[in-house]
């Protein structure tokens, strides 16, 4: 089950295993049987920590939906809420606590578990209403880091670039770096530090203040990794504006993928009948979860999705030649063998059919002229050509009302190509939007000017070409078939981050200070002592292992990118990434702007 | 020669002394916090610190003064400690607490002409009385009145009293007599618990008791110039030799024994010790200890004797017999030996809860380390605070010499400290602070902000300050912190700590403790406060947000908050009102753009009201694009047009409107003569599609001829 955690360098199981038996520990506390509250968006994030059995079998019977007005009846002897320190969740539970029946009896026992701190804040505003005393327990469980994958690692914290970047608010931060030690604790101290931006110098100061503070611990696991690299989003705005054309980046881009899993149309995966001319079409969206538990998956993931139409049809080969064996299979061995292996076989043709329905999906979107036209005009943009002036592709969409937040993402994309637009272009966008879309998105346009995605050029210069050009940022002969550089991921455009993370590893950022320092924030490189038993001696050909950090995001292709430095055959470094959210550019804009709902009149 | 006053550590290291200058002494003892009381002849008392420095002194009483003090006590109870004085008038006055000095006479015993011949203070249901033998009378004196009470089962021809005992928490009582007996009953003289009848009938120099908390062995320790017995529920007794004169000192779980050239401890042994090292013993605990030794050796035996106890189902039991065990031994070797017994026993077992081992590693670590004889804290397990915080363990510390709880000890984490600096008044905060800090350095779980505590119920304030500047973890240092009212430095050291939560619970405590003008002031010194500070605004008091912007002048942010609030008005003109603020606050900004944007708004909110109201269709809260658009398909061209002027709306975004209204609406009449009105800004291709979209391919057709032939599929 937890397959896909162990296949990498580094066994991420334990971690899970670790948070698993952290809550196992808790619910034993609460002795008896349980119903636990969910803040709704915790689900998601638990469910790749621990399915429902894991739950049943410690009397977990019930299970609710936090929100305000009395609480489900159940007849259980605890009431657990599972909920991240948020004093608006804490009023929910307030008003929960006071609504219950003290009549009934037995009385129920309540407790609550923080996730991922205990927050003093959160008990002072309980006491406050009267109700603190009302819980048993009140523990926290460290839910930082997640594993979503054997290399893959996310604290699913939604809002985490919002509040770094535009509220000066860090907890996300600081949950980063708690998570951070955590993984120290698991994996060993990692020798190196580097870091770009202001969040990333931070997450590292706290990490080495959190050290100072537990001096007695010294940790004698043997470091699993070599190198830690904490990047800011804000370093990079660039990438994740522009469409993934990975295939799981284009799954994510048009469909979302949510904590690993995936809804998707029913209509494509409807079991094939003949005769029954598709009347039961299923009306459920087709739920899948997406890991490298599942080989095809696997393979295809990070290929360009150009390039995964002839993977699929060679495995179909493959399958079918399998299949046929049947009729070679002449001893009864030799049948017993075939049989042996069709759960397998089966198994790998569900998949295929799977794959091939989804990318027949991507693909009627990929061929639509509005995707290409849209992605000629990101092109363009991100090899520099025409990024000073207003773009007609961008006027006519807005003309004709396409979403908006299609909009916002190429003229952020523009502005950052640009190192900012010039005060004209940019007030004319701005009031194009407001006319088409309604003038409350004025916030959302602000929003944006904070974050820096959206700026008018002050400085009169435009860094971008400079950047560009030093860090190969744009590609012409770029290889989709058979990658020989990250670029392929975009289709020509190597993410900025990656490249900054593969140029750390070889020759060094020593190399590139002038244009780290046009990048925002500052670069640095901090180094924990290791006991002189743990330092590492490496064996001829052996890989260094980096963790990768992207504080405020991280998009799936970049993952694919740093996937592709892992295998490269002379890379000498492989990769784990981690970061504060899975995101794209629709979830990541859409996550910095003001909703305004308007009272109706 | 002057007479010195001399204090040691337990271990027998001088701590400091004095040249004795005052009166004639009559007895020595020490307070539960750790000062020396000596009692004069005079009644005066002088009480003095560890380091022989003069703290105070006080009196017990003018009556004193012509009859002198005779004998004295100093005794402990849970009010603190007290002394009692017998004067030559054959009187008892005492104090309960000297703390908070008030002093009682105790009632006169009749007739009494001469000393009594042993007397003991008694503490009952939170009483103070006194206990008094004359001869063969025993008197009890508490406020009122003196009587004359006769033990239970006291044998009749038993004698004089010589000797009386109380025990360390006040429950027992034993007394010795002329003919060697000794009686053994609660205090409150309701019920014998045995007796003794010893072959030395000379009067003993001390009797004191021997027993540990919770166990039914009670035993009495009488001392001789040179002999000890021990005495208790038996008809037989222990004796041993003592080589020098010693002093015998009562404590919660033994009795220790101190002369000029040693200090022994003399204690039941405990229960798990029993257990486990009885000669033979095959206690699950013994068995462990054994497997493990076998284990080491590599023998089989291991895996015999793990069987035996495994198959009674008694692993868990003998783990914790080891690791109990092991807290009450004293040599770090056996400790050793026993806790790898636990810990290899632990290995068999599934759901052992780790934290007694790891506590009790931590707690033995502690105690090796005071019992060091350098620092010559030699506590037993059994005192140490962890172990039994409150219940009786209250004043055992005082029992002798140099002692634990001046020394500051960290209860909480695995390493002492040692800060007797803390008291020292002469040097200053940083040089006290920076000397601590040289002893101590880095040692890994020694805790600052526990010392800096301490230090703050010394009165020392400032010198906490200093100490916790050495604190690593803020998470300590701030409840401290404002705990002494230093709230905005425990807001910096929040802020360092980069823990949000504990900068909003900083930051929530100033704004009770504050004005709200100072409040205000102290975050506008700290950034990272003040935006968490506004975020919490954001969720729970919007209104304070926008004092918050006021106070810093910041007119964007006050606009936007205005544009955010008219969005919450239910009323139309409350939107408007609230948008009129936003354009002023954007002008006083600078902020053009948004200036005219709001001015935008606000034309197009009263537009659409009167078009609501004309057309009696629901026009407010849609977009300029949509209210044109709107205009066009329900036929009102004049007024789309007006507004298409009104808001200077571009000709190619209008054109794009236009056709996809006119076309959404079918009115391809329309359509064509508006093609014809003047030359296409954005081309006739939109036209052609347009068209396709509505499935007219007739209509399609007539734009065709006038798309330029390289924009023809």
């Amino acid at each position: 089950m937890a397959a896909h955690l162990s296949s990498g360098r580094v066994n991420l199981t334990a971690l899970r295993e670790a948070g698993r038996r952290e809550l196992r520990e808790f619910l034993d506390k609460c002795a008896g049987s349980k119903a636990i509250v969910w803040d709704e968006y915790l689900t998601g994030p638990f469910g790749l920590i621990a399915q429902y059995s894991l739950l049943k079998e410690h009397e977990v019977e019930k299970m609710f939906t936090l929100k305000p007005g009395r609480l489900p009846p159940a007849d259980v002897k605890n009431v657990i809420f599972f909920v991240r320190p948020k004093l608006e969740l804490m009023d929910i539970i307030t008003d929960n606590v006071l609504r219950e029946d003290r009549g009934r009896s037995p009385q129920r026992d309540f407790h609550i578990l923080f996730v991922p701190r205990r927050s003093l804040l959160c008990e002072q505003w309980l006491k406050e209403q009267g109700v603190l005393g009302s819980f048993i327990h009140r523990e926290q469980y460290s839910l930082d880091l997640i594993p979503f994958d054997g290399d893959l690692l996310s604290m699913e914290s939604e809002s985490a670039f919002k509040e770094c970047y535009l509220e000066s608010d860090q907890t996300s931060l600081y949950h980063a770096a708690k998570g951070l030690m955590t993984l120290q604790a698991l994996y060993g101290t990692i020798p190196q530090i580097f870091g770009k931006g202001e969040c990333a110098r931070h997450v590292a100061n706290m990490m080495i203040r959190m050290k100072r503070e537990f001096p007695g611990s010294q940790n004698s696991i043997f470091p699993v990794f070599d190198t830690l690299l904490l990047l800011d989003r804000n370093v990079d705005l660039l990438t994740p504006l522009a469409t993934q054309l990975t295939y799981e980046g284009l799954i994510d881009e048009i469909y979302g993928i949510q904590n690993t899993y995936v809804k998707l149309p029913p209509e494509k995966f409807a079991p094939k009948k003949q005769g029954e001319g598709g009347k039961d079409l299923p009306t459920e969206p087709k739920k899948l979860q997406l890991n490298s538990a599942e080989e095809l998956y696997a393979e295809i993931r990070d290929k360009n999705f150009n390039a995964v139409g002839s993977v699929l049809s060679k495995k179909a080969k493959i399958i079918s030649a399998a299949f046929e064996e049947r009729h070679h299979a002449k001893t009864v061995g030799e049948i017993k063998q075939f049989v042996s292996q069709l759960p397998h076989m089966q198994a790998a043709r569900s998949s295929l059919a799977n794959h091939t329905s989804i990318a027949e999906l991507i693909k009627d979107i990929t061929t639509s002229e509005d995707f290409f036209d849209n992605l000629t005009v990101e092109q363009e943009f991100m090899s520099g050509i025409d990024t000073d002036k207003v773009n007609n592709y961008i006027e006519d969409c807005i003309a004709q009302k396409h979403p908006l937040i299609k909009i916002l993402r190429l003229v952020c994309l523009q502005s950052v190509c640009n190192s900012g637009l010039k005060q004209k272009v940019l007030d004319h966008y701005k009031r194009e939007i407001l006319q088409t879309y309604g003038y409350e998105h004025i916030l959302t346009l602000n929003n944006l000017e904070k974050a820096g995605l959206l700026k008018p050029q002050t400085s009169g210069r435009n860094n971008y070409p400079t950047i560009r050009k030093t860090l190969r940022l744009w590609m012409d002969d770029v290889n989709e078939q058979n990658p020989n550089d990250i670029s392929y991921v975009y289709s020509g455009y190597a993410p900025l981050s990656v490249r900054l993370a593969q140029l750390l590893a070889r020759p060094g950022w020593r190399s590139i200070e002038e244009v780290l320092k046009m990048l925002p924030g500052p670069h640095f490189e901090e180094r924990q002592q290791l006991p002189t038993g743990l330092q590492k001696k490496r064996q001829q050909g052996e890989n260094r292992v980096t963790l990768v950090f992207f504080l405020g995001g991280v998009t799936y292709a970049e993952i694919a990118a740093l996937r592709f430095l892992s295998q490269m055959e002379d890379g000498g470094t492989e990769y784990v990434i981690a970061t504060t959210k899975l995101i794209n550019g629709t979830t990541w804009i859409k996550s910095l702007m003001e909703k305004l709902e308007p009272a109706p009149f | 020669t002057r007479p010195l006053l001399e204090i040691y550590s337990a271990s027998g290291l001088l701590l400091a002394s004095l040249p004795w200058k005052s009166g004639q002494l009559v007895q020595l003892g020490w307070t539960a916090s750790e000062d020396l009381l000596c009692i004069q002849e005079d009644g005066t008392v002088l009480v003095y610190n560890l380091f022989c420095e003069f703290k105070r002194h006080f009196s017990m009483g003018n009556e004193v003064l012509q009859n002198h003090v005779l004998e004295a006590k100093v005794f402990h109870t849970e009010y603190g400690t007290g002394v009692a004085i017998l004067t030559g008038a054959h009187r008892v006055s005492l104090a309960t607490n000297i703390e908070d000095l008030k002093l009682r006479r105790m009632p006169e015993v009749p007739g009494l002409q001469k000393p009594p011949s042993c007397w003991a203070v008694l503490s009952q249901d939170r009483v103070t009385i006194v206990l008094l033998a004359v001869g063969q009378d025993l008197y009890l004196l508490d406020n009122t009145s003196c009587s004359l009470v006769t033990p239970p089962g006291m044998s009749p021809s038993a004698g004089a009293y010589l000797q009386m005992a109380v025990s360390f928490n006040h429950r027992c009582l034993a007394l010795f007599t002329d003919t060697g007996y000794i009686w053994m009953g609660l205090a409150t003289l309701k019920e014998k618990l045995c007796e003794f009848t010893s072959s030395i009938r000379s009067p003993p120099r001390q009797m004191v008791w021997c027993m540990r908390p919770r166990s039914r062995q009670r035993a009495v320790v009488v001392a001789w110039d040179r002999q000890l017995m021990v005495a208790g529920n038996s008809s037989e007794c222990i004796q041993f030799v003592l080589d020098e004169d010693s002093l015998l000192v009562p404590e919660l779980d033994g009795v220790r024994i101190l002369s000029r050239s040693s200090h022994e401890f003399l204690q039941e042994i405990p229960e798990p010790s029993q257990e486990i090292f009885r000669i033979a013993s095959m206690a699950p605990g013994a068995l462990l200890l054994e497997a493990q030794k076998e284990y080491e050796k590599e023998s089989q035996k291991a895996d015999e004797y793990l069987r035996e106890i495994k198959e009674q189902k008694l692993l868990p039991e003998a783990v914790r017999q080891c690791i109990e065990a092991a807290g009450y031994e004293h040599e770090p070797d056996t400790q050793k030996s026993l806790l790898r017994a636990a810990s290899f026993g632990k290995c068999f077992l599934d759901k052992f809860p780790p934290e007694s081992f790891v506590r009790m590693c931590q707690d033995l670590r502690v105690l090796n380390a005071i019992r060091d004889y350098q620092i010559g804290v030699p506590l037993t397990f059994t005192q140490y605070p962890p172990w039994d915080p409150g219940g009786v363990g209250w004043p055992q510390q005082q029992t002798w010499g140099g002692s634990a709880w001046g020394w500051g000890l960290c209860w909480d984490l695995p390493a002492p400290s040692l800060p007797p600096q803390v008291q020292q008044k002469d040097k200053s905060d940083e040089e006290v602070a920076q000397a601590i800090n040289q002893k101590l350095g880095d040692t890994p779980g020694i805790s600052y902000s526990e010392i800096a505590a301490r230090a703050y119920d010394c009165g020392r304030t400032e010198l906490a300050i200093k100490l916790l500047e050495y604190e690593p973890r803020s998470g300590e240092q701030v409840p401290l912190l404002l705990k002494m009212k230093r709230s905005k430095l425990a807001l910096s050291k929040a802020i360092e700590s980069g823990d949000t939560d504990l900068v909003y619970t900083v930051v929530l405590h100033l704004k009770n403790e504050l004005t709200r003008g100072t409040f205000f002031m102290t975050l506008q010194n700290q950034p990272v406060a003040l935006s968490l500070y506004r975020q919490f605004c954001k969720h729970q008091e919007r209104e304070t947000l926008k004092d918050l912007y006021n106070q810093d002048d910041n007119h964007q942010e006050l606009g936007n908050f205005h544009v955010h609030s008219s969005y919450s008005e239910k009323r139309i003109e409350g939107r408007v009102g609230a948008l009129q603020n936003a354009l002023d606050e954007f002008y006083k900004a600078k902020n053009e753009f948004a200036a005219k944007a709001t001015e935008d708004q606000i034309k197009l909110l009263r537009l659409q009201r009167h078009l609501q109201e004309d057309l009696n269709r629901p026009y407010l809260d849609l977009s300029l694009h949509d209210t044109v658009s709107n205009l066009i398909l329900e036929g009102h061209h004049k007024r789309a047009e007006q507004l298409y002027r009104d808001f200077k709306i571009p000709d190619k975004r209008y054109w794009w409107l236009k056709i996809s209204a006119l076309a959404t609406r079918g009115d391809w009449e329309e359509m064509e003569k508006f093609s014809r009105s003047k030359k296409s800004p954005i081309g006739y291709w939109p036209f052609v599609e347009i068209s396709v979209k509505h499935h007219n391919r007739y209509e399609a057709k007539k734009y065709a001829p006038r798309v330029p032939p390289e924009q023809r599929v």
